[in-house]
């Protein structure tokens, strides 16, 4: 029966203990009747430094550690026999040591420097309490209050595909095939649901990119999403993975969308490149008809001009003119040949010419002249 | 006895150890991401911090609970949007085309009680989950001609897999949010290759009729200058075709012979009757 009763009080002895640090300190440490209670007061003063602590008494592990440990050591004390002169040196020793690194946790576990940039979600036992925005924040010391920081000003990247070598395939509405590189950047808007609200957000917003890109693309042909209609495409993706994040409620805020890559696949490049080439042959037989028709035109204006010119002089003198410009070709054209004048007809086979070929001039200077009279 | 029991320090640390064992047992701390079912000898008796639509954080079930040590335990369920994630399924559409199917589910446990009768864990609501969305998927994009796969309708596809998979969902206490289809491929090998080849004969033609405009533009463009330069010409020289025909005759004998600066092959002989024009006057003027 006293065995009982003497369960029972040990039990509320460290039950008591186990509360006292948070509250005000009992008298269970006189009650388990040894010495050695004197130093108590001095070094477990850290124990009612942190406001509000009143309230955390359910907490099992922290505080009803060194209170046991402290139990355990005096009863080896008593049972080894010291006299209070031994064991009172290293037992406050052993106390202040406690005291100290306990003071140390409450303090590295209560205050908390949030970054400009963060935001610190802070809970309660698991429960979400209040988010603290920058500066140096105050919170119960870790078992009862744990703080996670979250950079919200940080813009995150993510590259799909993960690497750059591997092709990413994405059917075009013309049923084409395309390999496109992309990247989504995004940020924590919300720093409580972005903690509470996804099992992997990371995954979820790449999972929600590669889908939203691959409607996105659907929707325009190859062309378009090689080229001209990559804008449209990084802000259809933008604009619905928006939509689907915001119906997760999911915390999260997407920044941009930026294609870096929009290429046919590499098995049928060398078709695309050969329409570029086409298409510079193209252009370039059409440059060099454009450099004929100036030249033919140019020539051909050139030529009337002069003719209009001399035309204009010939007008006003027929006749003169006409002979003035026979004489001088004639002299021009003469002037450099070798001349044989023959008074006889017939005679032609005789000449010393390398070969009869060599008539072949005779036929413009017959016309010449018949011409010439006129 | 227990005096005894007391001044022993292994009796002491026995009992501190019982004392942690007993609060460890009876309070738990339930995070915001986690729901629990309490348990009590295999019959579950209440849920803890379960999920209602539109619930401020601070505000849930989250925190401390109190529950009956030994007797009751805890069944932990998250909380949070879960993903189920479906390997490739390979679809063929109403004009029997292949196409490589990766989609995935978004879903929450909203009840956990049912959720615990029916699945008890979440694996095991994955497992239950995973083949459902595979044969809805199936189904669903079966009924579609492969170029609807890519169109715009696609999102009704997905709303009917999605109420599909929600309805069957709803049986293990869980809400299926979305249901999207992550990749379309067409299957490698054969398939992928005719579409290749596809898209190369189509350049091939692109590059061919590029080539062929490219060459009737240039022959228009120079016909178009030959006619220009016709037409000059014709208007200059048309004045006077007999003075033309002259003018055009001294060019000619200067080309011909060399003496307008253009390069002449072979050298000349001019063989020349007293008869000839030029030499009239030779002939003292008969």
């Amino acid at each position: 029966m006293s065995g009982k009763t003497g369960w029972v009080a040990r039990g509320r002895v460290l039950l008591a203990e186990a509360g006292g640090p948070w509250g005000k300190r009992g008298g269970g440490e006189s009650g388990g009747g040894g010495s050695g209670g004197d130093g108590g007061g001095g070094p477990r003063n850290p124990w009612n430094l942190p406001p509000g602590g009143g309230g955390g008494g359910g907490k099992p592990r922290g505080p009803r550690g060194p209170s046991a440990l402290e139990e355990l050591l005096r009863r080896l004390r008593d049972q080894f026999g010291g006299g209070g002169g031994d064991g009172g040196l290293p037992w406050p020793m052993i106390r202040i040591g406690g005291a100290i690194v306990i003071g140390v946790w409450i303090l590295l576990t209560s205050f908390h420097a949030v970054g400009p940039q963060e935001r610190a979600v802070v809970t309660t036992f698991g429960a979400y309490s209040r988010t603290m925005g920058s500066g140096i924040g105050l919170t119960l010391p870790y078992p009862i209050e744990s703080v996670s920081k979250l950079n919200v000003a940080e813009i995150r990247t993510i590259d799909i595909p993960a690497s750059a070598n591997t092709q990413n395939f994405i059917l075009t509405g013309d049923q084409n095939i395309i390999d496109l590189d992309y990247s989504v950047r995004w940020s924590i808007a919300d720093p409580e649901l972005f903690q509470f609200q996804l099992t992997d957000p990371q995954e979820t917003i790449r999972e929600v990119a590669e889908s939203s890109m691959r409607a996105a693309v659907s929707r325009v042909d190859l062309i378009g999403a090689i080229g001209a209609k990559r804008g449209q495409i990084e802000a259809d993706v933008e604009q619905r993975m928006r939509a689907i994040l915001a119906g997760y409620r999911s915390g999260v805020r997407i920044e941009g969308i930026a294609i870096k890559r929009a290429d046919p696949p590499a098995e049928v490049i060398d078709a695309f490149k050969d329409v570029t080439a086409a298409q510079q042959e193209a252009q370039s037989m059409i440059n060099q008809a454009n450099t004929y028709s100036q030249q033919v035109t140019q020539r051909a204006m050139g030529e009337a001009q002069s003719f209009d010119k001399v035309y204009e002089q010939y007008r006003l003198a027929p006749g003169v003119t006409r002979r003035r410009m026979y004489y001088e070709t004639m002299e021009q054209v003469l002037g450099k040949l070798d001349k044989t004048i023959v008074e006889t007809p017939g005679v032609v086979p005789y000449l010393p010419l390398p070969a009869a070929a060599r008539k072949a001039p005779e036929p413009p200077a017959a016309a010449a002249t018949q011409g010439a009279p006129r | 006895m227990i005096e005894r029991l007391l001044r022993n320090p292994a009796g002491l640390a026995f009992l501190a150890l019982a004392v942690v064992i007993l609060i460890g047992s009876t309070v738990s701390f339930v995070p915001e991401t986690r729901q629990g079912v309490v348990v009590r000898f295999g019959q579950p008796v209440r849920i803890i911090n379960a999920y209602k639509p539109g619930e401020n954080f601070g505000a849930t079930g989250a925190g401390v609970i109190v529950r009956i040590p030994f007797a009751e335990k805890i069944q932990w369920l998250d909380k949070r949007v879960q993903s189920i994630d479906m390997d490739e399924q390979e679809v063929l559409s109403t004009d029997q085309l292949r196409l490589q199917v990766d989609a995935f589910a978004r879903y929450r446990i909203v009840d956990p009680l049912k959720m615990y009768k029916t699945a008890r864990t979440e694996e095991r609501l994955g497992d239950a989950l995973r083949p459902l969305l595979g044969s809805s998927l199936r189904n669903e994009l079966g009924k579609e001609p492969f170029a609807a796969l890519l169109s715009p309708e696609r999102g009704k596809v997905m709303a009917n897999i999605k109420e599909g998979l929600n309805r069957e969902a709803r049986q293990y206490g869980a809400e299926v949010i979305d249901v999207r289809i992550k990749r379309a491929d067409l299957p490698k090998g054969a398939t992928l290759e005719s579409a290749f080849e596809r898209m190369r004969t189509r350049r091939q033609q692109e590059a061919g009729t590029k080539r062929a405009e490219g060459w009737k533009t240039a022959q228009v463009i120079r016909a178009t200058a030959d006619a220009e330069a016709a037409k000059i010409y014709a208007a200059a020289f048309g004045k006077d075709p007999q003075f033309y025909d002259f003018y055009r005759a001294m060019q000619s004998y200067k080309t011909t012979f060399g003496v307008d600066g253009t390069k002449q092959t072979g050298s000349t002989n001019l063989i020349l009757s007293p008869n000839n024009d030029y030499l009239r006057e030779f002939r003292g003027g008969q």
